[in-house]
């Protein structure tokens, strides 16, 4: 095992490796469960930046930092509160579609909304202690 | 359908800005202050139409109220999002040059939207565990507003500013509670007709407790007041215009006035409460601004003793009371927006916020000197100013009803905070210019729109009592007075 790398022992990167992919796949499913059954955006949003902390865990910050940065993921959350906020506008708005035109197929995509604004703002905030606790020590 | 607007335009104004207002320079100058521009035109439109229609309502979804969220724009409503939007509108303005005092300005417009977001929403939220949402979103975006310069003593008064409002917002969060516990409803219309049903016992009494003890800290009635002088005079000068021009009343009275008087139903025992607490902070908060030096935390002060006035008359509970209360709120706001406005023009132009290091400004700023001498006439209620008119009001209603004593002590406090005022002018503005002074210049041009804008609305604001602008404020008073005849009024508009 090579010295001086970042990140946990061998043991917990090989098991994060096997599990990490599960883990986004189960909160991109709970996120879509939602619409019929229990789960929903926030859990689902939750759960998949769970997925990336673990990586910074076991990997340390670089290499997910390599994947998703703090601007990307500010740009996901906020994107994800426009999406939600063109859906509500859209069905509020009798001119366009009549009163009760929720209709099924925009759930998933507030679903959606949801798990951006809610993930992603997680895993920001996240992301800044961490970069800020490494300032702090240095 | 015009309430939504005012929750969605400056909500997707504050995420247009945080995704590109980084990219691309001065789009989050011209966005914020676009939006704004259009959230003022679109309340003034909205006074208009509630005063020539009554009530409006917009139902989410199209489902009507009891099961619904709805959005109520009464002649309360309106009155408020004028104001609102009229100060946040001159602050966007006045904040094109100021901020740039600051880095990271697309923050600043991302959190101010938010802000504005959540006042908006408090004011036009038909539902109570809605109006507790925005709140919080309104708050939080304060606490970081607050925290702006990410300064030692500036996070210091963000961090004590985010606890007294969290401990503010649970107080509020369990009355919440326990009202839909108690009525199923939480629904602010459908409340007041399941209130008025059932007999009245201990809760409401303790909820009002937890109300008054909530909203109170938010708006820093006395006993609750000592986070307001650091949190106001730590942000940036547009902030603390917002803070202590209609956030503490927005947040503070406004959510209070309405569920104490339009849901529970007011009795003299909550008016007397209001009224003591109102003279209390009236006098208390006066006294200690008298030995302060530095400009916004006298200001600060004064927010806190003007809040004081407005509580007091309200808290008469007769229509003149409630008129007069109501036209101090937007007096004050108007004035002391304008003096906070100030103090940030003489940071922005000098370097200081200590009384003792300026001396003779008058020369050098002549905009600040005369927006800040009207401003400083118009809170001590000096004629003919608009602080004189809502003062004199108040202290009629109060003989009116007999409260002679506390007619007197209106007067007293209205005596100190001209005492107080004429301390600011003379070493700010009046006496000789220090010699180190001599090469400041007078602010930028939006700065100096701003200030003057304020002036003359303090200036021209005794206007409203008379007839043809006189219904903006006699709809919002009778709103008030009118009680729990608001279930009625926005189930009838539900039906239209």
């Amino acid at each position: 095992m090579k010295k001086n790398e970042p990140g946990m022992t061998l043991i917990v990167k090989t098991v994060t490796r096997l599990t990490v992919g599960l883990i986004l796949i189960y909160g991109i499913y709970i996120m879509l469960r939602g619409r019929t059954g229990p789960g929903g955006g926030f859990a689902g949003g939750i759960i998949i930046a769970l997925s990336f902390i673990h990586l910074v865990l076991a990997y340390g910050k670089e290499e997910v930092l390599k994947k998703i940065n703090r601007t990307k993921g500010l740009f996901l959350a906020v994107s994800g509160g426009l999406i939600f906020l063109a859906v509500t506008v859209f069905t509020n708005s009798r001119r366009l579609i009549g009163p009760f035109a929720f209709s099924a197929w925009l759930t998933p995509l507030c679903e959606l909304a949801i798990a951006l604004i809610s993930g992603m703002g997680f895993l920001v905030i996240f992301l800044v202690l961490v970069i800020l606790a490494e300032k702090d020590e240095q | 359908m015009i309430l939504p607007l005012f929750v969605i335009v400056p909500l997707a104004t504050a995420f247009l800005v945080a995704l590109f207002a980084d990219k691309i320079k001065h789009l989050g100058d011209v966005l914020t202050t676009l939006a704004a521009a259009f959230l003022l035109g679109l309340s003034l439109y909205a006074a208009i139409a509630v005063g020539h229609t009554g009530v409006l309502v917009a139902m989410m979804g199209g489902w009507p109220p009891p099961v619904g969220i709805c959005l109520v724009g009464d002649g309360l409503s309106v009155f408020m999002l004028v104001i609102v939007n009229l100060i946040a509108f001159l602050a966007m303005l006045y904040s094109v040059n100021y901020m740039n005092l600051y880095t990271a300005k697309w923050k600043f417009h991302a959190l101010f939207m938010l802000m504005l977001t959540g006042m908006a929403g408090v004011i036009v939220s038909g539902d109570l565990f809605n109006l507790y949402i925005f709140l919080e979103i309104a708050s939080v975006a304060g606490y970081c507003l607050v925290a702006f310069g990410t300064d030692a003593q500036e996070l210091e008064a963000a961090f004590r500013y985010a606890i007294m409002g969290a401990v503010a917002s649970l107080f509020i969060l369990l009355g919440v509670a326990l009202l839909y516990s108690y009525t199923s409803t939480l629904n602010l219309a459908d409340m007041a007709l399941v209130l008025a049903q059932k007999e009245k016992g201990m809760v409401i009494t303790f909820v009002s407790v937890l109300f008054l003890a909530g909203f109170g800290l938010k708006a820093a009635l006395v006993p609750c007041h000592a986070w307001l002088p650091d949190a106001h005079s730590s942000a940036p000068a547009p902030i603390s215009a917002m803070l202590s021009g209609v956030f503490i009343k927005t947040i503070g009275i406004y959510a209070m006035i309405r569920i104490f008087f339009n849901i529970f139903g007011i009795t003299d025992a909550y008016l007397s409460v209001l009224m003591v607490l109102g003279v209390v902070s009236m006098l208390v908060a006066v006294v200690l601004a008298l030995g302060q030096w530095d400009l916004k935390r006298l200001l600060a002060y004064h927010s806190i003793s003007q809040i004081g006035y407005i509580v007091l008359g309200i808290g008469l509970g007769t229509p003149l009371g409630v008129l007069g209360g109501l036209f101090h709120l937007f007096n004050h706001s108007v004035f002391k927006s304008l003096l906070f406005l100030n103090s940030g023009a003489v940071d922005y132009s000098v370097g200081t916020r200590n009384l003792k290091e300026m001396s003779g400004l008058r020369e050098k700023m002549p905009v600040t000197a005369g927006t800040s001498f009207v401003a400083s006439m118009s809170i001590s209620g000096i004629p003919p100013f608009n602080g004189f008119f809502s003062k004199l009001i108040i202290i009629l209603a109060c003989i009116q009803k007999g409260c002679i004593w506390y007619a007197f002590a209106a007067v007293i406090g209205s005596i100190l905070t001209l005492v107080s005022f004429t301390k600011v002018q003379k070493y700010a503005f009046f006496g000789k210019l220090k010699e180190k002074y001599a090469d400041i210049k007078e602010v930028p041009l939006f700065m100096k729109f701003s200030m003057v804008v304020l002036a003359v609305i303090c200036v021209l604001a005794g206007l409203l009592l008379l007839p043809p602008f006189k219904f903006f404020l006699n709809d919002a008073a009778r709103v008030l007075l009118a009680g729990k005849e608001y279930a009625s009024a926005v189930l009838t508009a539900t039906l239209k």
